[in-house]
């Protein structure tokens, strides 16, 4: 069918479907991080706990996390098979190499990638994985009828060993390159480049490839401090 | 001023044949051009009964795309917006090691030492890169005005000048930049207009078809393009394609 | 061989409608004929391409053949200035006619009227074309096309891509022939080199190729041969030619009957980066339409020249008054927009005179400070900045030079290492074009029937000087407009002969041929290397052929090239192999044809007893020193044969002006 041709086949559609799920990986993160904000409110957990409650029971949240999924998967596979096919496309590798012409982060971004998926396994396994088969304490609030798990408590004992806290770190830092490049580049290959907006949206770009990391980076330290 | 080089230089035979970095001693001037340079080089080999190094070249004069070559790591050289015959001695210093390689990608293959096969460039201007219009049949050339800032557009786009850097200098091999200079041309004008949608798809699927990579956005044909054409086109070409995808009955 | 006739074969009737009414009345080939007949042509240039274009459009086989890996690196490319039309879009008094008699008193009255006058009559149809091809001409702000004003002529009638006109127009060519391409019409076959015309029945009927890649020698068969292969400016080795443009096509067709016509008319530009050293191996040309804003001048004093030759100042220390601005003193008419030809003697004058600003001694200043200043003060008072400063003047000035000649001025800084914006730029003439090539008729065939050439390849329009921007209009008119028509005039006689086959004893003696030749040339085996003869030839060429000749050094060049071609037969050395990528092999069969040409153009130097446009002899000037013509004795093309026993034979074809009166050219 035409549509799969152009999204699967084509080489614009294909990078399409980099650039609109990239996108939408952005605007979660941007949620994501706002939600984990509430892990430094100083309530023992309680809104976090709450918070990640709604998240997790909410039907349309849950809904779009299917989609969630779906697309981290769909930006992941497209993403390796591009790599993969580019590799072949580029052919042997020069004997001198340079950067001055294009950025680093820019010709790593598979790499970056990969270095994320692993981060988002351990990250998952941590979480995810420990909530869904029960691994976890769980607490009671005035209005809920039900025990719910106590996630804080979970970040707080994860954060406590300096290894995992070194972990997350250099994840959000691979986030960060990979940021660096994947905003502007979204952008550009949906076909937005004007002469006026452009610079705007690569200023945003990079102020975001450093903010939203940065935002990620505070909670495992602070954490980490606050309970030695 | 007289300087000293040494020269890693890639030979290869053929396109079957493996190749490898032969390293070259030559006494050159600030004044010369890098391929006068070269010059130089193959004069001394065929005076030791050896074989020249082949490179391509043809105006020297930075127009007519031919030379290719990877100057330290970099297509056409040092010199921002300059083809390599136009890179002039003057640019590098006494005593300096100088890396030549062919272009490497899938879609260049080697013929023999630094010289590639382009001819997949030629394949997608023919899948549609042009104005369908028989000699004879044009109105007067002044019938249809063309406002001067996008006649100057077109004119960027339409500097190209088919040489092939943007493919090497890409990390993905791909030909966007090319691909997208071309249909930005004849998108921009005016006259352009009636066969834009099928050009647009017809160019991309041979471009496809030909094995270039796929665009991940890092500029770098951009910064070395000769002709300093812009990834502008490329954002263009996407929006051209997808409207031509989803605008279109084809 | 016998006495060849050569007929010019101009049709009868008053001059404005001869093309008119020729086209109406010619023989014509029917469609469902055309689909059965073949045609090559060679060369991919302007003329080549926009050829091979509309004969494909119009529905016969074509195939056409290149040396380049594509058809759109051919030189053509390289064109800066822009070309010429009779559109009048300026109002200001431009017509056929006045395109018409600035071309043939541009080329000093040696060329043939009909085709000159076709020319400018199809000229304006070529801007026509290529507009609706989608070229991004110059335009006013109003959208419309803008025009500039070029050496030799008093209107603007050139049109524009920035300075790199050649190149759109040859993309525009290019895109078409790439469209016939794509139907099947057209066969491209890169990295072909044409070495023989094979001639059945005395008639073209293909040509030998060899794969540059593989070094196969390949036969290729058509009803006809079209050369649309360039011009010969690199028998002189330095010019502002490519590397690779080279006379052998032409040449061989000479040396299977075809005649060379007025070889000894090149044309020096003006306007060049003079040579910087012994390895210099091409020369860069500046567009002719800097001369617009640029003035010429020489220091007066020897003191001053010594000065700047030895780097101690520069241009802009001379004073005003010890300046000697030559154009605008000799000719106050025209001042520095003198034509081509006049213009570069004049450079050559003032440095055999020891006023020569390089370390050479061979450059002269283009000057753009007066320009700047003009520009600027224009500027700075249409945009109310009242009682400028001379740096606000200077700053306003460079940017509207930059934006009309930027990329000339980045080109000349990167070459030279100089910024003309702050010191004048540093010129002198090189080889730029040829106006002599093969002799065709009004049809463009040549003697021998069915070979036709095009473009720069033949000699019928520039006479003995080419004015500025009619290089591209020639090429552009010869393959869009006048082949497709004037090629039925002999295909019309071939609908009922069958696909010819390469298999006969013509196509095999060809090939053989050809390949005795590169075996000779790879059996030689002796110590010098292919480009050093060629830098020879093209020092004698430039020496004894160049900006002005005399009887006595042209009898010696004549010599120096027979002994310099027998050495190179007995000493060249090709490396490599003949069956594969040989770009040495290559070099070495051109530069055997450049020799032969070398030794015709001295010939014809020799023959041509007067001075005229390209071709200055020091006996024939005036007593100003300027160019003096021989109307009564040499209104002639010379034609020459090259004979099975390499003897160079005159044929002469008598010009016959009727519509414009012979005069002394004077631009004073």
């Amino acid at each position: 069918m035409w549509i799969f041709n152009f999204l699967f086949k084509s080489s614009i559609g294909r990078k399409l479907v980099m650039s609109l799920t990239g996108l939408f990986l952005i605007t979660f993160l941007v949620v994501h991080l706002i939600g984990n904000l509430q892990l430094l409110y100083g309530d023992d957990g309680a809104t976090f706990n709450q918070y990640a409650y709604f998240m997790t029971n909410n039907p349309l949240i849950k809904f779009t996390s299917y989609g969630l999924y779906f697309f981290i998967i769909l930006h992941t596979i497209q993403g390796l098979m591009i790599a993969f096919f580019n590799k072949q496309a580029s052919a042997s590798k020069y004997a001198v190499n340079t950067n001055e012409n294009s950025s680093w982060a820019s010709k790593k971004m598979a790499l970056l990638g990969t270095i994320i998926l692993v981060f988002l396994f351990i990250h998952m396994g941590d979480f995810w994985f420990r909530m869904k088969i029960g691994w976890i304490s769980y607490v009671e609030y005035p209005g809920y009828d039900v025990e719910i798990a106590n996630l804080y408590e979970r970040v707080v004992i994860t954060y406590s060993k300096l290894w995992i806290v070194i972990i997350y770190l250099l994840g959000l830092l691979g986030l960060a390159f990979h940021l660096n490049h994947g905003f502007a580049s979204a952008f550009q290959t949906l076909g937005l480049n004007h002469k006026k907006y452009t610079p705007l949206i690569n200023g945003l770009g990079k102020a975001y490839s450093i903010l939203i990391p940065l935002g990620f980076a505070i909670i495992p330290i602070y954490i980490y401090f606050i309970n030695r | 001023m007289d300087m000293k080089l040494r020269l890693k230089i890639w030979r290869q035979k053929n396109a079957e044949s493996k190749g490898h970095f032969e390293t070259y001693e030559v006494n050159a001037n600030e004044h010369m051009s890098f391929l006068e340079m070269l010059d130089v080089l193959n004069e001394q080999l065929i005076s030791e009964k050896k074989e020249p190094v082949v490179f391509e070249h043809d105006c020297r004069e930075g127009i007519c795309g031919s030379c290719s070559m990877v100057i330290n790591g970099r297509p056409h050289g040092p010199v921002q917006g300059t083809t390599t015959c136009q890179v002039h001695m003057r640019t590098f210093k006494n005593g300096d090691t100088i890396t030549i390689e062919p272009y490497r990608a899938g879609a260049f293959p080697v013929i023999k030492d630094l010289s590639v096969d382009r001819s997949s460039f030629d394949r997608i201007i023919q899948a549609g890169g042009f104005i369908s219009v028989n000699t004879g049949q044009a109105p007067d050339g002044n019938a249809l005005p063309i406002e001067k800032e996008q006649a100057e557009k077109a004119f960027d786009a339409a500097a190209c000048i088919g040489c092939g850097a943007c493919v090497a200098a890409c990390p993905n091999g791909s030909a966007m930049l090319f691909t997208s200079a071309k249909v930005s041309h004849l998108s921009l004008v005016p006259q352009g207009q009636v066969e834009h949608s099928k050009r647009v798809q017809d160019m991309v699927a041979q471009m496809d078809k030909e094995g270039f990579g796929m665009c991940s956005n890092t500029g770098a044909c951009e910064a070395e393009c000769p002709k300093e054409i812009s990834i502008e086109n490329i954002a263009r070409l996407n929006r051209a394609y997808m409207g031509s995808v989803f605008g279109s009955q084809k | 061989m016998g006495e060849i006739k050569l007929e010019s074969k101009v049709p009868k009737g008053e001059l404005a409608e001869k093309w008119t009414k020729y086209r109406g009345s010619m023989n014509l080939v029917a469609p469902n004929n055309k689909r059965r007949i073949d045609v090559i042509v060679v060369g991919t240039g302007l003329a080549g391409a926009s050829a091979a274009a509309t004969l494909g459009e119009l529905g016969y086989n074509v195939k056409v053949f290149t040396f380049h890996d594509s058809p759109r690196r051919a030189h053509s490319i390289a064109a800066q200035g822009g070309i010429n039309a009779a559109k009048n879009y300026q109002n200001d008094g431009d017509s056929t006619y006045r395109l018409f008699y600035d071309t043939i008193k541009g080329g000093d009255y040696r060329s043939r009227e009909a085709n000159v006058y076709r020319l400018a009559e199809v000229s304006t149809e070529i801007i026509d074309q290529c507009v609706a091809q989608g070229v991004p001409f110059a335009r006013e702000y109003g959208g419309l096309l803008a025009n500039r004003s070029f050496g030799g002529v008093q209107v603007s009638r050139t049109f524009y891509a920035r300075g790199q006109t050649g190149q759109q127009l040859l993309i525009g060519a290019y895109q078409a022939l790439s469209r016939q391409a794509s139907t099947g019409k057209c066969k491209i076959y890169n990295r072909h080199e044409m070495l023989d015309i094979v001639k059945i029945d005395g008639k073209a009927r293909g040509i030998i190729t060899r794969n540059l890649l593989t070094g196969e020698i390949e036969r290729h068969s058509a009803h006809c041969v079209v050369l649309a292969t360039g011009g010969y400016g690199n028998v002189f080795y330095l010019s502002t030619n490519a590397m690779g443009s080279n006379v052998s096509a032409a040449w061989r067709a000479v040396r299977r009957g075809a005649l060379m016509a007025n070889p000894c008319f090149t044309q020096i530009h003006p306007t060049c980066i003079p040579v910087s050293g012994d390895y210099q191996s091409k020369l860069t040309l500046m567009s002719e339409s800097l001369r617009n804003d640029g003035r010429v001048w020489v220091p007066k004093k020897m003191d001053d020249v010594m000065a700047i030759r030895e780097g101690r100042m520069n241009g802009n220390d001379v004073p005003e008054e010890d300046r000697d601005y030559y154009l605008e003193r000799r000719y106050p008419a025209f001042g520095n927009l003198v034509p081509r030809d006049v213009a570069s003697r004049a450079a050559k004058v003032a440095c055999d005179e020891g006023h020569g600003v390089s370390p050479t001694g061979l450059a002269v200043f283009l000057d753009f400070a007066a320009a700047i200043e003009r520009y600027g003060k224009a500027e700075a008072f249409s945009l109310g900045v009242a009682n400028p400063s001379e740096a606000k003047i200077r700053e306003l000035g460079e940017k509207i030079v930059k934006n009309k000649y930027g990329n000339l001025f980045q080109m000349y800084e990167k070459i030279t290492g100089e910024d003309p914006y702050k010191v004048p730029m540093k010129i002198f003439p090189a080889v730029h074009y040829t106006m002599g090539g093969l002799w065709v008729d009004y049809n463009l065939e040549t003697n021998v029937p069915g070979l036709f050439a095009l473009g720069e390849a033949n000699f019928s329009d520039h006479g003995a000087n080419r004015l500025g921007a009619s290089a591209l209009m020639q090429g552009l008119a010869d393959g869009y407009f006048v082949i497709p028509y004037t090629i039925g005039t002999f295909l019309s006689g071939e609908i009922r002969t069958p696909q010819i086959t390469t298999d006969g004893p013509e196509f095999e003696e060809a090939e053989n041929a050809v390949k005795a030749r590169l075996e000779r040339l790879m059996g030689v085996q002796g110590n010098q290397s292919v480009e050093s003869f060629h830098r020879r030839l093209g020092k004698i060429v430039w020496e004894y052929c160049g900006m002005s000749r005399n009887a006595e050094g042209l009898k010696k060049g004549q010599q120096l090239i027979r002994e310099l071609r027998e050495e190179f037969y007995r000493d060249v050395y090709v490396p490599g192999d003949m069956n594969e990528y040989n770009p040495e092999l290559e070099k070495a069969t051109r530069v055997a044809d450049f020799l032969e040409l070398g030794e015709t153009m001295m010939v014809d130097a020799l023959n041509r007893n007067e001075s005229c446009g390209g071709h200055f002899r020091e006996e024939y000037r005036s007593e100003e020193g300027e160019a003096k013509r021989d109307d009564v004795n040499y209104t002639y093309v010379a034609a020459w044969q090259w004979t099975d026993k390499d003897e160079i034979v005159l044929h002469k074809e008598d010009l016959d002006f009727k519509n414009v009166e012979l005069k002394t050219r004077s631009y004073k």
